[in-house]
Parts: structure tokens; sequence; C-alpha cells
């Protein structure tokens, strides 16, 4: 059995973790077997709505004291779980909490992990795994060569596919070992979508020449329900916030659209964005880097550029 | 305090990366070794940090590599720390490596483990959490702020879209990314320092490898930009739409 481990915030499931249970199904269809999920923590999301995944049953551990990632804490009650419930594989979304839970979890159930995968293993001989290393310069094929196999996949490698299952929800209790950990603070940007859960993203650079220089791009990305990022020199000079800072020192982002304005593409920043599906490139030096790894690009100003595509945006409703 | 501080040897940042005998091997011709940049310029400087407040403190770092990596751990010597350990055995499986490591904490009874978020060459953001869980330890992932509280580590963390700060008891095991330290070059009486600070080698322990490479590729070369005039946003929306179909 293929066991999916869906992860929860902000009273929704996330949508890196929809992904994972398409992705499970995708892989349980391929080995013959049943995909299933696991659900800790308290969630108002409807989880037999995880079935329109792939998904034949949802296992839900429903303790709230599980709703906050404690590492030692969680990994021991999904690794019980997974025992339990014989899963062979055990699929987990590449995204924060995936990144901190899966190795834990593969050292407790003495699984071979394979995280940052960017497509279905390759199963009829072996079971081997391809995944991004290098920064996404380049791929590795991992054999996996233990019983029971963990695979975190990358965001937005995959997508969401719709099945027509309905899950049952079945309800998990255990022994939940004491906090490792206390939680005081949590301090979030209201209102924002998070970089790593947007499928649109408008970064921009040096090349805007100053943070009182931004509604142009801040409109555009209203237009396009977009996230905003920025590249390292604009976040280390306070002109943007640190968190939207992109790159290979800050986050890697993979959306399905990277618009860049007024960044040159230097490697370090390249790195944190290479996986997009789209790349549009706005800049008025032609000899950027950022336009080799580009799928379209402008050539003009972006003080003209920018509000010109917001304007065509708005024309094309 | 003792802290053990984890070290990678990586290509540099802007290093091309290229492969050779069949696709199973990185082509090292031209390549520029650096620490990892993770493990230097936040998790080893972040110890450092704490070393210059209280001098009482030991910082030891760790390798797990062959004798390759000894110019790195030097590198890694000349910025700060007493002592460094090389475990004696090249692997990509994360979790060879993070028992190589555990093994070592273990014996150095350390109240903090740090490891950098991830390495830039097989980025897979394990070892830290791989290495809490073979100790039984509590882990800290994507730390960008640590301060200590006696024997409570008070630690802000990334979260999707904002930070979350969290207490901890020591021991503890934390991943260490961007806000920890700033980074920093080493200077000449650290270089000079390094050179007699003990570097010990020792042998693996026994362990089976969960994972193995078999093949390494490129990924294909992209199409070509296609350009679209400054006055023609119209056209650029109509792509966007109707061929790369991504709004």
């Amino acid at each position: 059995m293929v066991l999916v481990y869906i992860d929860h915030e902000d009273q929704q499931l996330k949508s890196s973790s929809l992904e994972a249970m398409s992705y499970g199904a995708a892989l349980a269809k391929q080995l013959g077997v049943t995909a299933e999920a696991l659900v800790l923590g308290t969630t108002p999301a409807t989880l037999s709505d995880l079935g329109k995944q792939g998904a034949s049953k949802v296992h839900h551990v429903a303790v709230d004291t599980l709703n906050h990632l404690d590492v030692k804490v969680n990994s021991t009650v999904i690794a019980e779980a997974a025992t339990q419930l014989n899963a062979t594989v055990l699929i987990f979304a590449h995204n924060i909490n995936g990144k901190a839970l899966a190795p834990a979890v593969a050292v407790k159930l003495k699984a071979g992990l394979v995280t940052g995968a960017s497509s279905l293993p390759k199963t009829e001989n072996g079971f081997i795994v391809t995944k991004t290393v290098f920064s996404g310069k380049a791929f590795a094929s991992v054999k996996i060569a233990t019983p029971i196999k963990i695979i975190a996949i990358n965001q937005n490698c995959y997508g969401i596919h719709a099945a027509d299952n309905v899950a049952e929800v079945i309800p998990m209790s255990f022994n939940i070992p004491s906090p490792s950990v206390k939680m005081t603070l949590v301090e979030k940007v209201k209102g924002e979508l998070p970089l790593t859960e947007a499928s649109l993203v408008v970064s921009g650079g040096r090349g805007l020449k100053g943070p009182e220089n931004w509604g142009i791009l801040l409109d555009l990305a209203k237009e396009l329900g977009a996230a905003t990022a920025c590249s390292r020199p604009v976040s280390d000079s306070d002109w943007r916030p640190h968190h939207e800072h992109v790159g290979q020192t800050g986050i890697q982002i993979a959306p399905n659209l990277y618009i860049a304005i007024g960044i040159s593409g230097a490697i370090q920043h390249l790195a944190g964005v290479n996986r997009s599906k789209t790349i549009v490139v706005i800049n008025k030096d032609p000899e950027a880097p950022f336009f080799k790894a580009a799928d379209y690009g402008v050539v003009g100003d972006a003080f003209e550029v920018v509000p010109a595509l917001t304007a065509a945006l708005k024309n094309s409703k | 305090m003792k802290i053990l501080v984890c070290i990678s040897k990586t290509p540099d940042t802007t290093a091309k990366i290229a492969f050779t005998e069949g696709n199973t091997k990185l082509d090292e011709n031209g390549i520029q070794w650096i620490i990892n940049p993770y493990d230097e310029w936040y998790s080893l400087v972040r110890a450092i940090e704490h070393k210059e407040k209280d001098p009482t403190t030991i910082i030891h770092l760790v390798t797990v590599g062959g004798a390759d990596v000894e110019p790195i751990i030097r590198k890694a010597l000349a910025l700060g720390g007493d002592e460094a350990i090389r475990v004696n055995l090249q692997s990509n499986d994360s979790f060879t490596v993070a028992s190589q490591i555990a093994a070592v904490a273990k014996n150095g009874a350390y109240d903090l483990i740090f490891t950098g978020k991830e390495t830039i060459d097989y980025n897979s953001a394990s070892i830290g959490s791989m290495v809490a869980a073979i100790l039984d330890l509590p882990y800290i992932s994507l730390a960008n702020h640590f301060t200590l509280n006696g024997n409570d580590a008070i630690i802000k963390r990334e979260i999707e879209g904002g930070e979350e700060t969290n207490e901890v008891s020591l021991p503890v095991v934390v991943s260490c990314q961007k806000g920890m330290a700033e980074q920093r070059i080493p200077n000449m009486r650290g270089i000079m320092a390094a050179r007699t600070k003990p570097l010990h080698v020792q042998e693996p322990i026994a362990c089976d490898e969960t994972t193995q490479v078999m093949q390494y590729e490129l990924p294909p070369a992209k199409q070509g930009v296609k350009l679209v005039a400054p006055d023609n946003m119209d056209e650029l929306v109509r792509l966007l739409k109707e061929e790369a179909k991504v709004i």
C-alpha cells in the first residue's frame, strides 16, 4: 500500500499535499496496490475529498497537538501508523514540513529515502526514482534498495489530478509522546499567498531601482493573482522583506509561471527558480544572462513594459 | 557548551555541471570546491559567534569524506572551531552519512548539533533530521535565528508565509539557513592557526547503504527564448494563455 502524508495549514489541505496524493495514487496504480492518506492533527477540511485525488482511505489521527510540527513526536506517529497499516511506500511533499519529517520517518522505518523527486519511479526492474541535484542543474536516478521506500516529491512537478473516489475516513489513535519543542510565537504575513505554494510568481530585481517603484510589480501581481518575490540584492538592501528572496540562499520555487522583472539572472538566482514551468524575463539589457534560461523575453524598459502587460491582461478578460 | 558543526564539500555555486564515465560520475575537471554555503555562512559562523560571546565553548567540526575533503575542512578551521573529525568514507547515501555523524555526535556528548539546511550538490535536506532521529533528539529545521537561555534554545524557523519561534531544551539538532549569522572570510591569523589544529581521521562504522545513485543526466536544453516586442504585450498575454497555457 502507498501511504501519502497529507499536510494542512490555515484550515485547508496544502496544495503540495494534494499533488503528493495524486502522485501516490498514480504510483499505487503502477504497483497494483491501493493509495491511502494519513492526516495528523485537526482541520475543518473535508478529508473524504482526498478521494478526488485518488485516496481510497484516509487515516486520521485527530489530536490537535499534532497540528504543530514537532519532528520528534510527529515522525514517531507517522512511522507507527505506517507500520500498523503495512505501508510499503510513503509519499511526502518536499515542502517545509515534508523536508523535516520524511528523513526522520525514514530512519525509524529503516527505509531508503529520495527527496526532491521530479517524476514517478521506474518500477519494472527495481525501484528507481529521479530527483533534481546540483540545485536544479541536473537529475540523478537513485535506486532504493530497502523493503520500505520513501519519496518526497518536488512541489509542482506532477500536478493535481482528478479521480472520482470517495475516500473512507478512518480514525486512528496512538499514545502521543510528550512534546519535544514548545512553540511560543507564530508570525505570519497576513493576506499574502505563501511563495512556495503559489503557481504564479512575479519577481523584481535591482532593475526596478528602488522600493518606491514596486507599485507596477504589485499591480501586475494583483491582476494575475500571483505571489511576489525578489532577488537577493533587493532583499539585502531591505527594499523588500527577506521572505520574498528567491535563489540559491533564499527560497527555491517551481511555479507554473515566473515573471522576472529587472533581474539579470545570476546563476545563484537561477538555482532558486530554474524548475519553474515557464519563465518570462523583462529586462532592458539584451545581454542579461536570464534570457538564456527564459521561455519568453521582452527587451525593454520595465517602467513601460510592466504597466502595458498589466493593461493587456485586463483587456484580455 | 559543546557544539558539533557538520561540514560538507560541494562544487562552487557557479560551477558548470557535467558528468563522465557513462554519466555515472561528476566531471571534476575545472570544478572549484567550497564549503557547502549553508554549512559555512550560517551554521559554522553562528557557532563561532557563540564562542566569541562565551569563550569556554568548544566547537568541533565533522565531515564524512575522503582525504580530498581536507583542504575544505582546513578552510573551515581557519574561520573557527577547535578541532575537526573526518570520517573516512565516501557516500552519496544520506542515511549512511547521517549514521556516521550520529556516531561521532554520540561519542562527543554535544549540546548542539548544527547542519546547513541542505547541501547544494545533492539537495537532500535530510542529514539534520536523520541525525536527530538516530540520536532520538529534538530537531528544528530551517532555523534563521538562534539564542540560548540557560539550557533552553530559542529558535526561529521558517514556515510557509512566515516564521515561528520554538523553545527547546538542549541537546538539539538544528538545520541553519539565511538569517542565522552573517558571512565572514577567514583572516591570516585564522589560516595560520588552522594548520596546527587537530584533524582526527576515523574509520566509518558499519552501515548498509539504503540508496544508490545509478546515473545522472542534464536537463534538456531550453528551446531558446521567444522575444516579444515591448509594445506588443497583447501578444505576450496570448502566448502565455494559448501556447504556455499557464494563465
